[in-house]
């Protein structure tokens, strides 16, 4: 969303005024904000996920998001604090991109170390966060024949 | 090293043989890290909790990461053994406090601790006494790089390196450095000192980190943006800015305190003096808050017969886990009291020797 003052940069802002009765919602980037004189403090993680969530026109589409790869939702993470799992960046990215904005200074791109392995394709990691998931359940429901299967499918791509 | 060693050494880190290490505590800068393929700790259950536990545990083995490293199962453990490695800096609050399995390795000298199921699958931290970020970035950058040959680490190239808490995400690091600040909270200018380290996006915490007292004037300052700088940029901010800076404040209110208030100055340090080698009984608070004193005073050349490192030590010394360490029992906050006083008069009696 793009800052309503100066239409440049992107707002970080988001604020619910009552004025005579008449709900006006402003959307402002850090800057303007500051012009503004709304103070823009450092952003305590709980803080920034209320408000950002009490933004969201649709908040409730975004708290129900799920991850696909560890089952979290969106709402749950804003009431805990932490991620469920990797796949989390990916499966909650739109909602979280503002908010990882907020906490590092506008820093979006990672810049430092990288791993000197290529390390395993993102891809194969969700797989066997998966595969992992699963065995976990078909061993509870005591599905022995699914379980060695998917010990299988590990195996193979712990290998690969 | 048992933990019952652990509280008759001295950690590497407290040796205040550095230049600013009358104002620069320690320094130290921590990684996180988790382990690909597994989901962070909110969603791993027991089974997938002990794997990654081996996983890292293995990994740390084959690394050969350290000399002699020691290897301490947190789940069985006691309560008390948990509380003297917080007190000593080797984990957190949080980790000593939850449950399931979890460990931690450090070495010998205890400027190396690896945490395995923290709030991250694995955080690492280096500490080295006084102002030394650089010696601690080699050293860890090293860790991290020889663990890496033996494990993937969750990693994504936009988001650098993904942790459980997204505030930490990137690089994973936090540069931190442990300062006294006598002056400046003598001379009521710590809240500008707070306010400006906001400014910077900096965290300022007490002695043990996240949610504690700053007990004893000691404050632990640390960068909260960990993506979109590198990790260079990050400890050069620090080595070169931040901490300069702070030091620099200290220094000057310590000389309006000599220039101005000089008197009132030497009766605070020889008043908290006299009572820390006198007292029969003292709680934790008022002597971290005296101790506090006396290191301004030995800082300050005013008090010659005593070393900063004895001080250093004793900040970790009097604290409750360590004092029934060294009584091989259980005490009660009163029976604590006495211990406490006993042992501050044993190591400032014998502190030229010491």
């Amino acid at each position: 969303m793009m800052c309503q003052r100066c239409k440049k940069r992107d707002a970080t802002v988001h604020l619910t005024e009552i004025i005579h009765g008449e709900k006006a919602e402003k959307h402002l980037c850090e800057q303007c904000a500051a012009e503004e004189n709304i103070t823009v403090k450092q952003p305590q993680l709980n803080e920034l996920l209320a408000n950002f969530v009490k933004s969201q026109a649709a908040a409730g589409e975004v708290a129900n998001i799920t991850c696909q790869a560890c089952g979290m939702t969106f709402a749950e993470f804003r009431s805990g604090g932490l991620l469920g799992c990797p796949y989390d960046y990916d499966a909650f990215e739109k909602a979280l991109t503002p908010l990882i904005k907020r906490a590092h200074e506008e820093g979006s791109q990672h810049v430092g170390k990288v791993p000197q392995r290529a390390g395993i394709a993102q891809e194969r990691q969700h797989e066997l966060m998966r595969a992992r998931r699963e065995l976990a359940a078909a061993v509870d429901r005591e599905d022995y024949e699914l379980a060695a299967k998917l010990r299988d499918q590990i195996k193979n791509l712990e290998k690969a | 090293m048992t933990i019952d060693e652990l509280t008759r050494n001295r950690s590497a880190w407290l040796r205040a043989d550095m230049p600013m290490s009358e104002i620069v505590i320690s320094s130290r800068i921590r990684l996180a890290r988790n382990v690909a393929g597994f989901p962070f700790l909110a969603k791993a259950d027991t089974v997938q909790r002990r794997e990654i536990y081996r996983l890292l545990r293995d990994s740390i083995d084959r690394a050969n990461v350290a000399e002699d490293l020691t290897f301490i199962d947190l789940e069985n453990v006691e309560e008390v053994d948990r509380q003297v490695l917080v007190e000593r800096h080797l984990i957190s609050k949080q980790h000593a406090e939850s449950d399931g399995s979890r460990a931690v390795a450090f070495s010998p000298e205890e400027t190396v601790s690896l945490m395995i199921n923290e709030e991250d699958h694995l955080r690492m931290q280096v500490l080295r006494s006084g102002l030394q970020m650089d010696e601690c970035w080699n050293v860890i950058s090293r860790i991290d790089n020889s663990i890496e040959e033996f494990i993937d680490f969750a990693f994504h190239t936009r988001f650098g390196y993904l942790t459980a808490c997204p505030t930490n995400v990137g690089t994973g690091i936090r540069v931190s450095a442990m300062l006294h600040l006598p002056a400046l909270k003598l001379t009521g200018e710590m809240d500008r000192a707070f306010r400006a380290a906001k400014d910077m996006h900096l965290a300022i915490r007490g002695l043990h980190g996240e949610g504690t007292e700053a007990s004893g004037d000691i404050y632990q300052i640390s960068n909260q943006t960990t993506l979109g700088k590198s990790e260079e940029e990050i400890i050069s901010e620090f080595k070169h800015l931040i901490i300069p800076k702070l030091v620099e404040y200290e220094k000057r209110a310590r000389q309006a305190l000599i220039s101005e208030r000089s008197v009132a100055l030497d009766d605070k340090i020889w008043r908290a003096y006299g009572i820390l080698v006198h007292a029969r009984a003292i709680s934790t608070e008022e002597a971290l808050h005296l101790i506090s004193h006396v290191r301004m005073g030995v800082s300050l050349g005013r008090v010659d017969s005593i070393k900063l490192e004895t001080l250093n030590d004793l900040f970790l010394m009097i604290q409750p886990a360590h004092l029934q360490k060294i009584a091989r029992k259980r005490l009660s906050g009163e029976e604590r009291s006495i211990a406490r006083a006993d042992l501050i008069r044993k190591r400032l009696n014998g502190a030229s020797s010491n």
